[in-house]
């Protein structure tokens, strides 16, 4: 006998969950198993309690209510953007009809599959981080890491309630599907080749949530563009929870950086690793790791299936509404660089329309750069000579025009051999790996700090950083 | 135009690897991307055009004759999670009309003729599907006895030409999941629109495919599945196998040469004659039926305006009747092969879409095995009286049936070419069944309806010209559609389903706007804009 749910208490949400028969009993049969997956696919340290944020309401404060919450007893809701009854489709050649509340037969199956791949990154991020949780640096950390993991959660739960709410039968039996790929797994990989890269170390997490979760964020923003309304609000919602990870990510390496600046200016060299630091060139080769395998999610630079996409009004661009032109991109050219086999670049002209992938793949590349001037500025007011740099976006690459081809950080193709004589200066090595894995011992004590890193500048919710974020 | 070879050996091939693990051979897909047979194209994802194909008939082709050892064959794909996305859509939206349809029609036989090894061969096909598996890679899939699916929780099998390309699968996949797999037909139309198609459990319970194999076991079970049909095959265990040397050809302008067989190109008349000629020494029924097998195919790829065949034989029918007395009574493997192999030959004469027009002289061997191309012909004319060019001669044309004639060689659809000669009159193929073994004269052959009319010397060369000039002024596809009407009397089978009704709708469908017009479909694919269809129906 299946427990009944007090919908609005355990799950909080703005669909009239009490309301909804149907949707109700869809979450009931997948909730348990939701449940089941967090046990075993969850973060392995178990806590009495984390100071959380939960969303309780998408109004200004109801977004962000903070309390120490057990982790799998987080409430883990059901929330859209407001909807706006007026709103019309922005491109494609439904353009200017109104947004669609149902799905239309016709675009079922690739909305369907839009939605299984978004919702598939969700929860193998979770599983990505399982163990980090046992070598924390500080509890402020260990907070952050359990409120990236509930909030993935959350982005799961908001896209298996668009499989139930939406989809009928195959997507409740695609919303189980989520819980059954695993990251990693020999046998039920994640759809997505970067959802099953191990996450080993923190320095990782802090580039994952930086590189790999701001993929999320532009893919969220394109479907934020969706004619499908509700795909559309949820994923507006989603983006609010998606800036915190960023934040994690990007304070995350900036206090990395802080930290090794420091030790360099302490020892008065550039080799730190033997006073507990990370060495910036292993930071860097962290850094284009974490950029490349991120670039390989934007997909082929020119896509078929984007096209489709944005034809039927399913997916649009970044920003879609700003842009100034006929938001249908058939008559519009734009310039595409691939590699030869000879050695040298040529630049070809298609249409836009095929291309958009690599819009958003710009879009993307532009802000992660704004990162790296951030971490430059450390070192800059470090007087510190060395410049971190994003390599070129043929670098490592698995997906794309550029696969096959062997191309340097720096853009020049170079032959197999060379590259893989350079391949230590430019990826992490095994030592590297290992290197900054024996750095990762667990501090647990208020106030304290791991070696490695520096303490953030503020707490959380105006808390401040030796508050005790985390009972254990 | 380039002209298309079919000479292909394993030392060569660019997108296939065959590895022989007796009893088990595995034949691995692996497309090279940029070995398109024509430019501009890319085959990615394991897409196929026709060189693709072409190593797939070869390799197929020598399995049987070079490895009886081989019981049981892996069909799978080298790349990692894709299996086969079928034939490639650039290609088919870049592609004349007839040679889309020409390449339909070779991959058909291809598929067909792997069925062929299964039933007839013992050699059994499995389709270990470990990845995506879509269109013609579902329907290569189909050809196979079984089908094993990857159980990773996203690979599925699909069929989307429907939605997404507005024409049909093209290898027989509509017919085979409902005729073959016995899918209800309420779920194949579920399946056949769906362009996402069907994984896992459901693809099992509604019998898309046989088993769900776990990622990491995939290629252990695979293996232990192909030995246990390999357990079950009749495929003899000590045989050695044969090697099918490359074929002998001289190609001239005008004129295709081979040691057993001739075609003289006669472009400004649109006849080809074909030329068969009798044993001169061991091993000529397999010899001959290679070159008449490359050639049916060099002439439907590369001279698609030569419209009219005209088949002749040369030779003495006493030895063409002791030739084939040798392969029809042996009980070994190879008999077995050379004769289904001639078999799928004058299947495929059966449905080239050209007039097949046989010329029965003095001098000629129309006996047994070789009679049957005269009456795989859409007419048979045979000359009653002395050779043109020696009115003196007391040599005469006669005509032999033999066992070989009864049943031996199977058409399409299941019946003997004289079963579908004279459907449903058993009286009369009981006749003629005790007319076996002896030389029909002209005026007998019109008695017992063996061919079409019987002219004298005299009337012989106007009445010949006039036949096939009369042919060549009549619309080519009505003679498509009337040749295959007529050609396949009596039950459906899939393979009549598939080359009589999926080909003619096919052909129909690709000429319609909503495929091939500059909004269709199959136009529109890949430029990320949306079909535009025409909504009446038709």
């Amino acid at each position: 006998m299946p427990t009944r749910i007090d919908y609005d208490a355990k799950i909080p949400n703005n669909v009239e969950l009490s309301d909804n028969r149907r949707l109700q009993r869809a979450l009931e049969g997948w909730q348990p198993k939701f449940m089941h997956w967090w046990a075993e696919m969850g973060p392995a340290l178990e806590t009495q309690g984390v100071y959380l944020r939960t969303a309780v309401s998408v109004g200004r404060e109801g977004w962000a209510h903070f309390d120490h919450v057990v982790p799998q007893d987080y409430r883990w809701g059901i929330f859209l953007a407001e909807r706006d009854p007026d709103r019309r489709i922005a491109f494609g050649e439904h353009q200017g009809e109104p947004a669609w509340q149902q799905v239309p037969g016709e675009y079922r199956a690739d909305l369907q599959r839009l939605i299984v791949i978004q919702g598939d990154t969700e929860p193998a991020s979770v599983e990505q981080q399982k163990l980090l949780g046992l070598s924390a640096p500080s509890l402020y950390d260990l907070r952050n890491l359990f409120q990236v993991n509930v909030e993935e959660g959350r982005h799961l739960w908001a896209m298996v309630y668009l499989l139930h709410a939406y989809f009928g039968k195959e997507g409740r039996e695609e919303a189980e599907g989520l819980l059954y790929r695993n990251s990693g797994s020999p046998d039920t990989p994640r759809i997505l080749g970067a959802f099953n890269e191990e996450t080993a170390d923190w320095l990782a997490f802090y580039m994952f949530t930086y590189f790999t979760d701001r993929d999320g964020k532009y893919q969220l923003g394109t479907l934020k563009e969706s004619a499908f309304d509700p795909l559309s609000r949820t994923c507006e919602f989603m983006l609010k929870e998606e800036a915190h990870h960023m934040f994690v990510g990007t304070t995350g390496v900036d206090r990395v950086v802080m930290r090794s600046a420091e030790l360099i200016r302490e020892h008065d060299t550039m080799d730190i690793a033997a006073h507990g630091g990370i060495p910036l060139d292993i930071i860097q080769r962290y850094l284009n790791f974490h950029y490349t395998v991120s670039l390989d999610l934007f997909g082929s630079e020119t896509s078929t299936n984007a096209a489709n996409y944005y034809t039927a009004g399913l997916k649009g661009r970044w920003m879609e509404t700003r842009r100034k032109d006929d938001h249908q991109l058939t008559d519009d050219a734009a310039t595409l660089d691939k590699p030869q086999p000879d050695g040298t670049w040529t630049s070809e002209e298609m249409q836009k329309i095929l291309l958009l992938n690599l819009d958003l793949r710009r879009e993307y590349i532009a802000d992660c750069e704004s990162g790296v001037k951030r971490w430059n500025k450390i070192l800059t007011d470090a007087g510190i000579d060395f410049r971190f740099r994003l390599p070129h976006p043929g670098f490592n690459r698995k997906v794309g025009i550029n696969s096959g081809h062997h191309i340097t950080p720096d853009g020049t193709i170079v032959d197999e051999a060379t590259w893989e004589r350079n391949r230590k200066r430019w990826l992490p090595t095994s030592e590297d790996l290992a290197f900054v894995r024996s750095l990762m011992h667990p501090v647990y004590e208020r106030g304290k700090i791991a070696s490695w890193v520096a303490p953030p500048r503020q707490g959380i919710n105006g808390k401040p950083f030796d508050y005790e974020y985390v009972y254990l | 135009m380039t002209t298309v070879s079919f000479d292909r050996g394993p030392e060569d091939y660019r997108h296939w690897r065959l590895r022989i693990e007796p009893p088990i051979a595995w034949l691995e897909m692996d497309v090279d991307e940029h070995g398109g047979l024509v430019p501009g194209y890319e085959l990615k994802l394991n897409s196929y055009d026709l060189g693709v194909d072409i190593e797939l008939y070869d390799a197929v082709q020598r399995l049987r004759f070079e490895h009886p050892e081989v019981r049981a064959v892996i069909l799978t794909s080298a790349k990692d999670k894709v299996f086969c996305a079928g034939a490639n859509i650039r290609m088919l939206a870049g592609s004349a009309h007839e040679w889309k349809v020409n390449f339909c029609k070779f991959t058909n036989e291809t598929r067909n003729g792997i069925e062929d090894a299964t039933e007839n061969s013992g050699q059994i096909y499995l389709a270990a599907v470990n990845g995506s598996c879509a269109g013609g890679g579902y329907e290569l899939a189909l050809a196979c006895e079984k089908i094993l699916l990857v159980d990773d929780n996203s690979s599925t099998v699909a069929l989307p030409e429907v939605p997404l390309l507005g024409v049909l699968p093209g290898t027989g996949g509509l017919t085979r999941v409902t005729d073959k797999r016995r899918v209800r037909k309420d779920r194949a139309d579920v399946f056949a629109t769906r362009p996402d198609g069907v994984k896992g459990r459901t693809a099992v319970e509604w019998r898309l495919v046989d088993e769900l194999v776990p990622r990491q076991d995939f290629r252990a079970v695979v293996e232990q599945r192909a030995r246990e049909l390999a357990a079950s095959s009749t495929r003899p265990a000590d045989a050695q196998g044969i090697v099918l040397e490359p074929l002998e050809r001289e190609v001239t302008g005008d004129r295709i040469a081979y040691p057993h067989v001739t075609a003289e190109l006669d472009r400004d008349t649109g006849v080809v004659t074909i030329t068969v000629r009798g044993p001169r020494g061991d091993g000529w029924l397999l010899a001959m039926t290679r070159e008449l097998d490359d050639l049916i195919l060099r002439l439907r790829t590369n001279e698609p305006e030569l419209g009219t065949w005209v088949v002749r034989t040369e030779g003495d029918p006493d030895a063409v009747l002791a030739a084939e007395r040798e392969v029809l009574t042996g009980t070994d493997w190879l008999s077995n092969e050379i004769l289904h192999y001639y078999k799928r030959t004058l299947k495929r004469l059966d449905v080239t879409s050209r007039s097949l027009i046989a010329l029965i002289e003095p001098g000629s061997c129309f006996a047994g095995v070789l009679l049957e191309l005269a009456l795989a012909c859409d007419r048979q004319y045979m000359l009653d009286g002395p050779p043109i060019d020696d009115e003196d001669s007391d040599e005469r044309a006669f005509l032999v049936l033999s066992e070989a004639n009864f049943g031996a060689f199977p058409m399409g659809n299941g019946l003997s070419r004289l079963e579908s000669r004279f459907y449903g009159d058993h009286d009369h193929l009981d006749r003629l069944k005790r007319e076996r073994e002896r030389p029909l004269s002209a005026s007998e052959a019109v008695e017992l309806g063996l061919v079409t009319e019987a002219p004298d010397d005299i009337d012989w060369p106007d009445e010949i010209r006039i036949v096939l000039e009369g042919r060549a002024a009549l619309s080519p596809d009505a003679l498509t559609g009337m040749e295959a009407n007529h050609r396949f009397v009596g039950p459906e089978t899939i393979e009549t389903k598939i080359f009589g009704r999926l080909t003619a709708w096919q052909n129909w469908i690709f000429t319609r706007p909503n495929a091939s017009g500059p909004d269709g479909a199959l136009r529109r694919y890949g430029t990320g804009q949306k079909a535009s269809y025409d909504r009446k129906r038709v």
